[in-house]
């Protein structure tokens, strides 16, 4: 057998290092960052988090804030989406870009006041964003501060998380829509509690100082196991987030992949009245339409597609797996992947190259999983 | 946890059970720990000939994709058909439920190279 346990250089370890040495978790080097891969069993986690509720550690996040009287102009000149347009204690998806309308990370961006923003991105990518963002903003009424190493955040998500959360916090989570912020005190600890996420169900995210991560962890783990839940590693959120039909930067988005490449067109507001970085760019790709889109792939022969597998249409190479595992919850091989666009309409028939067979996959909408309860 | 003393292994985690010249083989239980969830295993067709220490099949965790070596030459006799539908028999049962195939052994002498259970649990300890 290959080995399954790879290596790393680690740079950080997070707050909560011990704790998940103390639960048993099987760590991976992850952009840097030492984090928990899973606890125990991937798919007791997954099960967990769609069922009832599961808690994860995210310290390794980037937290960048934006203040000023110009922070939102600065942003809206910086980023692809609109930030100006957020209400003070909401948030909205964005992404930041290249010139050449390249995507350099995909974000968060919250509004937690009027001239204060929290733009939240990927580890791998904290660095390249603190610099665009310093390095955009530039001569604008507006200063960049990055807390992400001040910054600790833990997401509790699932069917039960408003009551995992309800009896340890003073912030009204009833008012908390989806993609809200709110500020107030979690366990004692003040916090900036957000309902969002990245696993397709409800869910929170709390973001507190790092030295506080650990009591704030421990307060919220007794919650989710009162609740019928655990600790939920990256193992488990890759498989959840994509369900949820959700992009992994580094498997669907990149330097090379415009959003409209990705569907995500909608995240650009190329009305905006203000010039942005990639706007001539991604103008173009609006108006000629993507070289390659994103579909989602259910397997119908025997095989699991993965990463970098190619996939063909008749006898033509149409394009290359980004993320593929068995979905626990359909209990069918499910995959993204980019295509010709011709071959991505719903219902076509491809071939994924999984090893020395070719292996028939059929074009099915995004997501494969969405929650009955929507909010 | 120690390998069962009947056993043979490789320095690749399979395990191996000789009975006269058939031997049954599947992964450790290291191996499936390692793993994690198995969801996938892919298994040569009855009477194809295996190379020792080449690739002869798959096994897939939920995240990993992992080659299965050859512990021995031989013809493959049979293989595990359950593991189509319960691929999770390699975690839950390792060295039962959860073999894998069975080969006639073409090279007796290739048993030399094989593990005992004591010399396996030295391996994995080590890491």
């Amino acid at each position: 057998m290959t080995d399954p346990v790879g290596a790393g250089t680690v740079i950080h370890e997070t707050p909560l290092a011990n704790r998940h040495e103390a639960l048993g978790a099987r760590m991976i080097d992850f952009a840097g960052w030492q984090m928990p891969v899973q606890y125990g069993s991937i798919l007791d986690e997954h099960r967990s988090v769609r069922e009832r509720a599961g808690l994860s550690a995210l310290s390794h996040m980037g937290e960048l804030l934006v203040e000023g009287p110009g922070a939102g102009d600065a942003l809206a000149r910086a980023l692809v989406s609109n930030p100006p347009m957020l209400s003070v204690g909401r948030a909205h998806y964005s992404m930041i870009c290249a010139p050449d309308g390249g995507i350099l990370d995909d974000l968060i961006v919250y509004r937690l006041a009027e001239d204060r923003y929290m733009v939240v991105a990927n580890a791998a990518n904290a660095q390249v964003v603190s610099d665009a963002l310093a390095e955009r903003i530039e001569g604008s009424r507006a200063v960049l501060d990055d807390q992400s190493l001040a910054t600790g955040l833990v997401a509790v998500q699932g069917p039960r998380s408003a009551d995992v959360l309800a009896p340890l916090t003073d912030v009204d989570l009833s008012a908390l829509r989806y993609y809200g912020i709110a500020d107030g005190a979690v366990a004692g600890i003040p916090a900036h509690v957000a309902r969002t996420g990245y696993t397709g169900e409800d869910g929170f995210e709390v973001f507190v100082e790092t030295a506080r991560t650990g009591a704030l962890w421990d307060a919220l783990l007794e919650r989710v196991r009162a609740e019928g839940g655990g600790p939920v590693g990256l193992g488990a959120r890759d498989t959840l987030r994509l369900e949820a039909g959700m992009p992994l930067y580094g498997n669907e988005l990149d330097e090379t992949t415009t959003p409209y490449d990705a569907g995500l067109g909608r995240v650009v507001k190329l009305d905006k009245p203000i010039d942005f970085v990639g706007r001539t760019a991604l103008e173009r790709v609006a108006a000629d339409g993507p070289k390659r889109r994103l579909v989602g792939l259910i397997v119908e022969g025997r095989g699991i597609a993965r990463h970098g597998y190619q996939v063909h249409r008749e006898d033509r190479r149409t394009g290359v797996v980004t993320s593929g595992t068995q979905s626990p919850t359909l209990g069918v091989p499910i995959a993204m992947a980019y295509v010709a666009p011709g071959d991505a309409e719903p219902g076509t028939m491809v071939d994924i190259e999984i090893r020395d067979a070719r292996i028939p996959a059929r074009v099915v909408p995004l997501p494969f999983y969405r929650r009955s309860d929507r909010p | 946890m120690s390998a069962p003393t009947d056993l043979r292994y490789t320095r690749d985690h399979e395990w191996v059970r000789v009975d006269g010249d058939q031997a049954t083989v599947g992964i450790t239980q290291y191996a499936a720990d390692q793993l994690g969830d198995i969801v996938f295993v892919e298994l040569p067709d009855t009477g194809r000939d295996l190379e020792e220490s080449k690739a002869f099949g798959v096994v897939e965790s939920v995240k990993a994709v992992s080659d299965l070596f050859a512990p021995l030459s031989g013809t493959v006799t049979s293989t595990n058909d359950a593991l189509t539908a319960n691929p999770e028999l390699v975690n839950s049962d390792p060295y039962g439920d959860g073999w894998m195939i069975t080969i006639t052994i073409a090279d007796a002498s290739e048993m030399d190279d094989l593990l005992d259970g004591p010399a396996y649990d030295d391996l994995v300890a080590v890491g």
